[in-house]
């Protein structure tokens, strides 16, 4: 809501300036967006008189002029188009300053002299328009200053209402808020009935009344819409930031702006017999008053007359229906209609006027009359014409009735934190137009008015005395209740502390946004299928995740366009998978590394990082974690097939570790080997709690062997045979040394392990470590056709 | 015997010769090993008298301790500057950078939610987190913004179908724990919400972190200590913060936070808005079956990328979801 400060002082005037003025309106919970001067800064421009017009000796566009400033005549070159003898016009003289420090000189354009500038609107600051010459009306007083004479020492408010406020959508209601705040009464135009001249009224039949509930006509006969709407109006029309049009669509908006209803002016002879208020038929069209044409829904509200629809209510009239210059006779229009049908209509037309913002929210529904009887009145001071008597249909059952709310002391008192005194309570409500009905032993009955339809509950009422009190001046307490001890579960480790672990490791912790591109995903996750957003922000926007790595890889790409080489990162967050009927939101942990395992430095800085630097890496989260994991060679459609981990917890699938497939990495265009891993957070946050085990004070027995093995089994698989035959006083078994090479056979690796033997209660014998060992060689011989190695 | 003082002479000048321990050594060998020469004069004892063989066995002691003294004297010179020789040779340069891996970095957004996080945990909430694609309900029809609710246009929302979408806020957690749980209640919940709006100012994902507090005697004062406590905490300085009223569907009375952020160019105290809050509306404990008439309670919520733009300077929303490197690696 834009509103001009000079306009809401004509209402009331506290003596307090414009800025301590928009504090406290800001205070009281209409905030204060912005404010602007209603035009630009100038010194030295007044009303001129042009007396007359000669064409320009040397140039086809240019005219020279004799204009009167009030004290003298001086010739004066413009090339307005608009530029006509007895025109008033702003006037800078010789030593006048426009906006932007524009100097006013005396000059000579293609030879001959100038004394001054005509303005235009545009050269003072007052709008964009470009259209000429600004005129200014015939009685306009010659020499007076501009800024005097328009009041131009004015600045234009925008308040940013929140939706519940509704009923400050008017210079009414705002003077109301700033009367409360300042203990003043505002002081309203007198709304007087036009009388009736003529006995023609508007046929209107409501046959919606569950949207319109109230509905009134009135026909205007013999206007005449060439007469110009006054000054003083367009002006304050302009610093509303709502354009001229004609007087009949000019007075309606004024009265919407003052008073907060928003009207609609019909030419009479374009309706056809009567007016019908009803909800729109299939595929109805209507060309609106901004040239477009839709097709209506069922859903929508419409005025219409015994054909056709001629306005989409409360939203935009029709194009054909509106007013025009050549208009005869009109039907002014005041409604009531229901906020609910209304909500969202003008957005699915693609609209948003003045009208439907205020109906969507909520206009007095009281206000109808006295909206109509003001529009008439103005528009016949300017327009002329005959008045008929208003027709009002309305619907008692489905109008919003009038309801008054209890406020307890105690409660008030309770919420806000302070017993405010009885008289102060009293004061506000009645002062925010809030009837006290009755005292009551503990409290009061309070009468809603019309114009406050967001009050229905006593909290309505205790903001109502907290606001106007004002929430700076409420005590500041402690809250006082405790909840008691809470639980705290050690095996679970919070997430936080995966997180530190992570950049602890030289991980850069990375968000990334949860709907990712389906063409990335599709590489990286091809067995699921994203679940798509209905309105995405964009087609790289569109599917939500099924992986992070979606995201993460994204930003490989992103750094490695930066130069970038080293690139760690990892992410915490959801994914998402559709299953069946429902959607799988499930926290995973998700990380990449690509480049040098360490950063460069002066020994070894350049390794690049491999799948077992990253795996140790996840070894040790699983430590800090407490718990075991096995990783399984497995497949995975992005990675790549011989380094690909499946990663197991009590046999259950937890994640993956892998690289890149090559593939999916070329069609992605990233640079080198991509390390990558997915977890389930849920699998792996909670461990164990320690249980100590007393410490074997007998001395550990250690034994090597090296074999060599075929390529069809792995390090698991000779772990799982040794463990198997070590006995249960193994303690540890360890790999030391892997090693491929022609001479030990096409596949064939050699493997050197140690396992460690150690007894809690007595020293183990030579005999019995030489059985256990020879059988977890026989047992590797045996079932992995191991060799020993000598 | 006369020759012992010679041989003794010879000993200690050998000695002082020697320029290594094996030299030391073999010295030592000459002159005190089995066959070395003043041990050998001991042999020569057997030739005398009873009455003589006492003094020159001293004297041959006292001449094989001279030696010996010098010996370990000069095997202590030969080791020390063996040793010195060894560290000087051992020598780095311990300018050099050292090795191994270098830290990585939280998130900004995350380093600002977890000293959100430990300053409401410490006041006795608990963190709760909830689904992020979220049904029409939990989002707006329990919150009190039914379908029609003018305020559905404060919120751009994704959806899915029309009764699902991307939580617009993280709210609907405060519904969810209030529904499974029974008073008292006392939680925050950050996490991630999505706007359909993305420019200079807005993307289509930030954090949000919400907080509630519901218990039998709470007031509006006391969710002003509670706010203004947390700001100062956050931002280490004792700022003015100023309560605005406002609107949310789900608070009544409902405000809008300032904080002092600078002064305008007339010396006045430049707000900036900061987070809302308000006390729960009794409509939104009548959806999670509480009895508004026994309880009250407050609630609040920020944004956590601006609270991060502020804490840290940072200038540009968007630069938190681009996670270039050489933004995220400022903040470790």
């Amino acid at each position: 809501m834009k509103f001009s400060e000079q306009w809401l002082r004509e209402w009331v005037n506290p003596e307090i300036n414009s800025q301590q003025l928009m504090d406290q309106i800001t205070m009281a919970g209409l905030e204060v967006d912005g404010f602007e001067p209603v035009a630009g800064k100038f010194d030295g421009v007044v009303v001129g008189e042009v007396q007359s017009v000669e064409p320009h000796p040397d140039a086809d566009k240019l005219r020279v002029c004799q204009v009167n400033d009030g004290t003298q005549v001086v010739q004066v070159v413009c090339g307005a188009p608009n530029v006509r003898q007895g025109l008033k016009v702003p006037f800078a003289v010789v030593g006048a300053v426009l906006p932007g420090d524009f100097k006013i000189r005396k000059a000579k354009l293609r030879g001959q002299p100038s004394e001054g500038m005509l303005c235009s609107e545009s050269e003072l600051g007052l709008s964009e328009s470009h259209e000429g010459l600004m005129e200014l009306p015939s009685d306009a007083p010659v020499g007076a200053s501009l800024s005097d004479y328009l009041k131009l020492n004015d600045v234009a408010i925008d308040v940013d209402l929140t939706p519940n406020r509704s009923d400050c959508l008017s210079i009414k209601g705002i003077a109301r808020e700033v009367g409360v705040l300042n203990s003043l009464v505002p002081e309203a135009p007198q709304i007087e009935p036009v009388e009736a001249v003529h006995s023609e009224v508007p046929d209107i039949r409501v046959d919606a009344p569950e949207g319109c509930p109230r509905y009134l006509g009135r026909i205007l006969r013999n206007v005449n819409l060439q007469a110009e709407t006054p000054l003083w109006m367009q002006e304050k029309l302009r610093r509303s930031g709502v354009r001229s049009i004609d007087a009949a669509v000019d007075v309606t908006n004024f009265v919407m702006l003052e008073q907060g209803q928003p009207m609609h002016a019909f030419d009479r002879d374009e309706i056809s017999k009567g007016i019908v208020v009803r909800m729109a038929r299939p595929a109805e069209k209507l060309v609106l008053l901004d040239g477009q044409e839709v097709e209506l829904t069922e859903q929508t509200l419409v005025i219409a007359d015994h054909e056709k629809p001629i306005a989409i209510a409360g939203v935009m009239g029709g194009e054909h229906s509106g007013v025009s210059a050549k208009t005869r006779d009109l039907v002014l229009e005041a409604a009531y209609f229901d906020p609910i049908t209304l909500a969202g209509k003008a957005r699915h037309y693609g609209l948003h006027t003045d009208a439907s913002h205020r109906f969507e929210r909520g206009v007095d529904y009281e206000l109808a009359r006295d909206a109509m009887e003001r529009a008439t009145q103005l528009l016949m001071e300017i327009v002329g014409g005959e008045a008929g008597e208003i027709v009002e249909v309305s619907s008692a059952k489905d109008l919003p009735k009038a309801h008054s709310i209890d406020l307890r002391s105690k409660r008030l008192a309770d919420v806000l934190g302070l017993e405010i005194d009885r008289t102060t309570v009293e004061e506000i409500l009645t002062r925010l137009g809030l009837r006290v009905e009755k005292l009551l032993k503990d409290g009061w009955r309070i009468l809603v008015p019309s114009f406050r339809p967001d009050i229905s509950i006593e909290e309505d009422l205790i903001e109502e005395v907290g606001r106007i009190y004002g929430y700076n001046n409420l005590p500041v307490t402690e809250p006082t209740g405790s909840l008691g001890l809470r639980v705290n579960d050690e095996a679970t480790r919070p997430v936080s502390a995966i997180q530190s672990y992570f950049v602890s490791h030289g991980y850069q912790e990375a968000i990334t946004y949860s709907f990712v591109d389906p063409k990335v995903q599709a590489q990286v996750d091809p067995e699921h299928e994203g679940i798509a957003l209905a309105n995405p922000i964009s087609s790289d926007l569109s599917v939500m995740r099924t992986t992070l790595w979606s995201g993460l890889l994204k930003t490989v790409a992103h750094n490695q366009n930066r130069q970038q080489p080293r690139i760690r990162l990892f992410e915490t967050g959801l994914r998402f998978l559709q299953d069946g009927q429902r959607i799988d939101q499930q926290p995973m942990l998700a990380g990449v590394v690509v480049g040098p395992q360490y950063p460069e430095n002066w020994v070894n800085g350049r390794r690049t990082a491999d799948f077992f630097d990253v795996k140790g890496e996840l070894e040790g989260l699983f430590s800090l974690l407490g718990i075991e994991i096995g990783f399984v060679g497995s497949r995975h459609p992005a990675l790549h097939p011989g380094q690909t981990a499946e990663l197991l917890r009590d046999g259950e699938h937890v994640g993956w570790l892998g690289t890149l497939h090559p593939q999916v990495q070329k069609n992605l265009e990233l640079n080198g080997t991509i390390l990558m891993f997915e977890l389930s957070l849920n699998s792996i946050i909670t461990g164990y709690v320690p249980n100590f085990k007393e410490i074997s004070k007998f001395p550990e027995v250690r034994r090597d062997l090296a074999i060599i093995i075929g390529g069809d089994f792995s390090f698991a698989d000779v772990e799982r045979v040794a463990r198997k035959h070590a006995g249960e006083r193994l303690t540890a078994l360890r790999a030391f040394d892997v090693y491929e090479g022609e001479s030990l056979g096409e596949g064939n690796r050699s493997l050197a392990l140690s396992l460690f033997w150690q007894h809690p209660e007595r020293t183990l014998n030579e005999d019995e470590v030489h059985s256990l060992f020879n059988g977890v060689i026989d047992a590797l011989k045996e079932e992995l056709g191991a060799t020993l190695r000598s | 015997m006369e020759n012992l003082e010679q041989l003794v002479q010879d000993g200690l000048t050998a000695v002082e010769k020697a320029d290594s321990l094996q030299a030391l050594d073999q010295i030592r060998v000459e002159y005190l090993g089995k066959k070395g020469a003043i041990t050998q004069q001991a042999k020569t004892l057997g030739k005398l008298s009873a009455e003589e063989r006492p003094a020159a066995g001293q004297k041959i002691n006292e001449a094989k301790g001279q030696v010996e003294q010098a010996i370990n004297a000069k095997r202590s010179d030969l080791e020390r500057v063996a040793i010195e020789q060894k560290l000087a040779g051992e020598s780095i340069d311990v300018s050099l950078p050292g090795r191994g891996q270098d830290l990585g970095g939280l998130h900004p957004v995350t380093r600002t939610l977890q000293r959100i996080e430990e300053f409401f945990s410490r006041a006795g909430y608990t963190v709760e987190q909830g689904p992020e694609i979220e049904d029409d309900y939990h989002n707006f029809e329990a919150l009190n913004i039914p379908g029609h609710h003018p305020a559905r246009a404060m919120h751009d929302t994704f959806y899915f179908n029309p009764g699902t979408l991307l939580r617009t806020h993280t709210s609907p957690v405060q519904i969810r724990t209030m529904e499974a749980g029974k008073p008292p209640f006392r939680m925050i919940c950050p996490g991630r919400v999505y706007r359909c709006d993305s420019d200079m100012t807005h993307t289509p994902m930030f954090h949000q972190v919400e907080g509630l507090l519901v218990e039998k005697n709470v007031s509006f004062a006391d969710l002003k200590s509670t706010v203004e406590e947390f700001l100062r905490v956050f931002f280490e300085r004792d700022l003015q913060v100023r309560f605005r009223p406002s609107y949310f569907p789900f608070t009544e009375p409902s405000a809008e936070v300032d904080i002092e952020w600078g002064r305008e160019a007339d010396g006045s105290i430049k707000w900036l808005e900061i987070m809302g809050c308000g006390m729960v509306h009794p409509k939104v404990f009548g959806y999670c079956g509480i009895d508004a008439e026994e309880y009250r309670g407050f609630a609040f919520g920020m944004g956590v990328e601006r609270l991060a733009m502020l804490r840290y300077g940072v200038n540009d929303l968007r630069m938190f979801f681009e996670n270039d490197l050489r933004f995220l690696r400022q903040f470790r």
